[in-house]
């Protein structure tokens, strides 16, 4: 299994402050441009969606494309009013999912 | 001549592990296609400048990996914020980067990743507001060594 996505947030923040979340998950997001040794292209395999949630709803999302670099990184912001669990997920062209959650306390 | 610069490239050891063909230019986006999706992103909507700030360097060594960082000016509240911003690039294989979706929980409409880029080109950034204006940046990218396979 791939290893797990890192996630760098604050676990504590005050209400209605705006956090930074970075995200990084490993992927080859295979462009499906390249060939292989043979001169066959290599299929393409990408991330194509990443979402975050907060307490169950969603909250930033993106559609990913060809163009994003191997191993994606994904920066963004949120503002907090209350503790909680963010949940992210990123999904694969084949469907399968990668997830992970975060806990922060706002006081 | 452009491919001859790639098969430099590739010799001195840069770029993919794999062995690589030169992608053919007729392969390239061309910046009519960004403009198809820029036209269908607006709905043929009149779009303003200003608002976005596109954050890319002006000359990226690895096109492999190349970091990039937008923010949209606005209020993000209920009633006035970045509903959803597209990123298209004129000198990629395909036109579409990525495309963000914000709620005004973000409280800033900002993202940050990496892209690669297959060449020197010109980075668009398309934005619609949650009352549908929509907005336009452009930013010019010199890239030393391509990245997208090609």
């Amino acid at each position: 299994m791939a290893e797990k996505p890192r996630i760098k947030m604050p676990k504590e923040a005050k209400r209605g402050e705006i956090i930074q979340i970075k995200t990084l998950v490993a992927h080859v997001m295979e462009s499906g441009q390249r060939k292989d040794q043979s001169g066959n292209t290599i299929p393409r395999k990408i991330i194509n969606t990443f979402v975050c949630s907060f307490n169950g709803a969603p909250v930033f999302a993106c559609d990913l494309e060809t163009s994003i670099a191997a191993n994606p990184y994904l920066q963004f912001a949120v503002r907090v009013e209350q503790s909680g669990v963010f949940a992210f997920r990123w999904v694969d062209d084949d469907g399968t999912f990668i997830t992970a959650e975060e806990n922060i306390v706002v006081s | 001549m452009r491919s001859w610069s790639r098969r430099q490239a590739l010799k001195a050891g840069a770029g993919a592990t794999a062995a690589v063909l030169a992608l053919p230019q007729a392969l390239r986006a061309v910046p009519a296609e960004v403009a198809a999706e820029i036209a269908k992103f607006t709905g043929g909507k009149a779009f303003s400048e200003g608002l976005i700030t596109i954050d890319v360097p002006e000359i990226a060594e690895n096109g492999n990996t190349v970091p990039l960082s937008i923010a949209v000016d606005s209020p993000m509240t209920a009633n006035d914020y970045i509903a959803e911003l597209r990123v298209l690039a004129d000198g990629n294989p395909r036109p579409g980067i990525a495309s963000f979706r914000f709620t005004p929980q973000c409280g800033r409409a900002e993202a940050a990743t990496r892209i690669r880029l297959a060449g020197s080109q010109t980075l668009s950034a398309v934005a619609k507001t949650s009352d549908g204006r929509v907005f336009l940046a452009r930013k010019q990218v010199k890239v030393t060594i391509g990245g997208c396979g090609g």
